[in-house]
């Protein structure tokens, strides 16, 4: 066998580059998927401290923070009224960076990228993702992607101000003639090239999945993570070609004469909004999925129970993914769509409550019988139970167009959105951080650390977004610098809100630091018995390459 | 109406009386209730003085508030539940069950029911807020499950047109021979000068003047970005697009001004363009449109209001 043996070696000289070429030219799913999560950790920060600026602003009544800001960042005249309008305008420009960042260069990269880059191939049983170099390429997108959104604050967007303040929307006429310096163009193709590098991704991971699964896993023995990865790139695949070509569009009609959205040639600016939330709806989906399979894991893990109802859950999440591509126009209720169409769409938007309620059930079903222990992980995902609870419940209000009339476009809006996905989404992140830390890194995280920051930061979120209903109900719009002086109290509340979840976040960098230093080995499995899939009969860290004989699933 | 829905609606109006008296009791400052703007500290919606916004009141303080807090209550409580009863002290052997059809069928069932009891009012409140009174139909106002409404709403018998402007309202009504006049925020110094005591970001040089009980049709649009019309008292809110013309209506019943904001993003001044609503009696209506007809001179107008 000695030629096999040489063989083998090749390979692994070919397959074992070093240095900066272990990364640059990376073909290996553990190294792309550890890159996207650094990459999201890193725009986490930027897109978060947008966030802070903004909590402060809005701490007290006035403008206090922006004109400042402008000031330094920009340039303008202190204290002037230039200085008061780049202030102003950096606010949208602001808010509009912070939603897009969060949603294309955090959740995203951080689920989609990351997670399930490393762990949708050892959940299946597969040696690697399908298309290695395509998911070289997909991750190297990325950072392009998020400098030409980050340069685009340093461009002229408005008459006066720098960069483009759109809002994550970019509806039209504010993001065409609203907007005519360059920031905005910077935008478009970063959200272009962000879109291709998930296109790209997706198919990687539909080809990954159905291909490449371990002999004898069929889709209804897959594991419930690669499922919702599965749902999730479909809705990828479906639904960015067509944002795709509406901020094409949108770019045409700002520099080729076009105007789709223009209604002085006969364009519609309601037509961009269909298309958008065509796409932008099961975006929401995209970024919550994700996180439904892995609280799904974790809960199961640490019940150390079988999960309940695997194929309720599995249909369930198909249902809600399908349903999210026919109720976009639930965004559009106060846009002047008609009563035939605003019914439909209560109707339709109000069916994936019971998908979702099936969900919300079984995962508390999985614990019923169980034999709880309360890990980080599991704490992250109650947490992210009762949080997406809060956030689903008031998703149901938001459904009925006659109650969206008052609370369209209010603070009630941000609040719900954040309840489903900055506490939703980013408490799954957490959650599999501390799951699925040590398989990726060998080491065992802090207990202590990680307990603290979860519940500093639920705290925090609570406390940052629950008065936000308050606000929104009682007539607070959304997207606004400043306030009358009756809003004051639940903004200042919210805003210490941010303070204490900032402080959680210190707990959760102090915990990698403590678990880089101590290096407490992990082990194969640290979880025990409840942990059944396979990633934890590898070693941790998994090999660089693992399954090079495929298990055998029974 | 049959006996039965009198009984719910009933049932739903005096809950919809207990939400706001728990409202009301945890303000954390005792703000005195204003008509018309946001209230400091305040946790629900502004109180209302329209059809619209007392179908939109029943419906989420009387019905959804209670439904969504019980679902909440009702999850949490599981949570705790399955924390304190199967945590690994508790319950050292876990059990091995993955399947239990009738309980699986309950939860898909009863939200189902849940679902279609909110559906029912939602679309009547709906289809109120998206019609224009003809002078026959019917509209539910607090009584958001009987079936053929309750109060008959007069026909329009003013026609307003809104346009958002960036960054303030233009005001044009046809029926006062096309008179027109744009409505701009006043700053602090402004407010102390022109009209001390109302609130600055809300308050206004010209307010938008409307008769009181009477049902005004309004055509929103826009003539550069998209803005919205909204005034939360009234539980309207209506894009204002450039290209088209959107229709939305209101009946006051209560004299005073009443303040909303723009609500949509529109650019850099989008929180500094605020609406104010100034509802006048009949009479005080007529005095302002006749000058407003005749002079097209809106301050003139305005200084014949404030003399009477």
């Amino acid at each position: 066998m000695a030629n096999a043996t040489a063989a083998q070696n090749s390979h692994d000289a070919h397959d074992h580059p070093t240095g900066w070429k272990r990364y640059v030219y990376s073909t290996n799913h553990k190294d792309i998927g550890t890159m996207y999560l650094i990459f999201a950790i890193i725009a986490g920060i930027i897109g978060g401290a947008l966030s802070g600026f903004m909590r402060w602003e809005l701490a007290e009544p006035g403008i206090q923070i922006f004109p400042g800001l402008a000031s330094i960042v920009y340039g303008a005249d202190w204290q002037s009224a230039a200085a008061l309008d780049a202030g102003k305008h950096m606010y949208n420009v602001f808010t509009t960076a912070h939603g897009l960042i969060m949603v294309f260069f955090v959740v995203m990269p951080a689920l989609i990228g990351g997670y399930s880059n490393w762990f949708v191939p050892l959940m299946i049983g597969a040696p690697d993702m399908a298309f290695p170099r395509m998911n070289n390429i997909s991750f190297w997108l990325l950072p392009p992607a998020f400098i030409l959104l980050l340069m685009s604050m340093f461009f002229e967007g408005p008459p006066g101000g720098m960069g483009t303040g759109g809002g994550w929307t970019v509806y039209p006429p504010l993001s065409t003639s609203g907007q005519p310096g360059p920031a905005m163009d910077f935008a478009i193709l970063s959200l272009h090239v962000a879109g291709a590098s998930s296109i790209l991704g997706a198919i990687n991971f539909i080809t990954t999945i159905f291909n490449m699964r371990a002999p004898g896993m069929t889709l209804h023995k897959m594991p419930l993570f690669p499922w919702s990865i599965l749902v999730t790139a479909f809705l990828l695949l479906l639904s960015l070609p067509v944002l795709a070509g509406a901020i094409t569009m949108l770019l045409t009609d700002r520099n080729f004469g076009t105007t789709f959205f223009d209604p002085a040639g006969g364009g519609d600016p309601i037509l961009f909004q269909h298309l958008f939330w065509f796409f932008g709806h099961p975006e929401v989906y995209i970024m919550i999925l994700p996180g439904f399979g892995i609280v799904s894991h974790i809960v199961s893990t640490f019940s150390r129970k079988p999960v309940f109802g695997y194929l309720a859950m599995v249909y369930a999440m198909v249902a809600i993914g399908f349903v999210g591509f026919i109720v976009w126009a639930h965004h559009m209720y106060t846009t002047g769509i008609s009563l035939d169409t605003q019914r439909y769409f209560v109707f339709a938007t109000m069916v994936i409550a019971v998908p979702t309620g099936v969900k919300i059930f079984s995962w508390i079903a999985t614990m019923w019988g169980g034999s709880i222990e309360f890990r980080t992980p599991m704490l992250w995902a109650i947490g992210f139970i009762f949080l997406f609870t809060v956030g689903g419940v008031t998703g149901v209000v938001l459904a009925n167009a006659g109650a969206d009339r008052s609370l369209h476009d209010t603070y009630y809006v941000v609040a719900h959105f954040h309840y489903v996905l900055s506490l939703g989404a980013v408490f799954a992140i957490f959650a599999a951080w501390y799951y699925w830390y040590p398989k990726m890194f060998g080491y065992m995280y802090n207990e202590t650390l990680g307990k603290l920051h979860f519940w500093v930061m639920f705290i925090g979120v609570n406390l940052i977004f629950f008065p936000q209903h308050f606000l929104g109900l009682n007539g607070m719009p959304r997207r606004y610098i400043d306030y009358p002086e009756a809003f004051a109290y639940w903004n200042m509340v919210s805003s210490i809100g941010y303070l204490i979840m900032a402080l959680g976040l210190v707990f959760f960098f102090a915990g990698i630091v403590e678990s880089v230093m101590k290096k407490r080995k992990a082990g194969d499995n640290p979880w025990g018995e409840g942990a059944t899939t396979l990633e934890w009969t590898l070693p941790s860290p998994p090999p660089f390459h693992q399954f090079e004989t495929l298990p055998k699933v029974k | 109406m049959s006996q039965r829905e009198t009984g719910v609606s009933k049932l739903l109006a005096r809950l919809a009386k207990i939400t706001s008296a728990i409202t009301l009791g945890l303000l954390p400052t005792a703000a005195l209730a204003q008509n018309g703007q946001p209230e400091p500290g305040a946790i629900g919606l502004q109180e209302s003085v329209t059809p619209i916004m007392d179908s939109t009141i029943a419906f989420h303080n009387g019905l959804l508030m209670w439904i969504i807090t019980l679902i909440t209550i009702f999850v949490t409580g599981l949570l705790i539940w399955v924390i304190v009863r199967y945590n690994k002290r508790a319950n050292p052997t876990p059990s091995k069950f993955t399947h239990n059809t009738l309980v699986e069928i309950v939860w898909t069932v009863v939200p189902i029911i849940i679902l279609i009891v909110i559906a029912v009012p939602s679309f009547g409140v709906l289809s109120d807020q998206m019609t224009v009174p003809d002078g026959e139909r019917k509209y539910l106002g607090s009584n958001i499950f009987s079936r053929d409404g309750g109060e008959v709403v007069p026909a329009p018998e003013l026609t307003i047109r809104v346009s958002g402007q960036q960054w303030y309202w233009d005001y044009e009504y046809p029926d006062l021979n096309n008179a027109a006049y744009s409505s701009y925020m006043l700053t602090k110094e402004e407010i102390a000068e022109q009209k001390p005591g109302q609130p600055y970001l809300l308050a206004v040089d010209n307010e938008l003047v409307v008769p009181v009980d009477t049902t005004v049709r309004v055509e929103v649009t826009a003539g550069d970005v998209i803005h919205a019309f909204a005034v939360p008292a009234f539980g309207n809110k209506t894009d204002a697009v450039p290209g088209r013309l959107n229709e939305t209506w209101f009946n006051v019943r209560k004299e005073g001004l009443y303040y909303g904001q723009c609500s949509e993003l529109c650019g850099k001044d989008h929180a500094f363009m605020p609406i104010a609503v100034r509802v006048v009696s009949k009479e005080e209506f007529a005095a302002w449109a006749e000058i407003m007809e005749a002079e097209d001179d809106v301050e003139a107008a305005n200084e014949t209001l404030a003399s009477l």
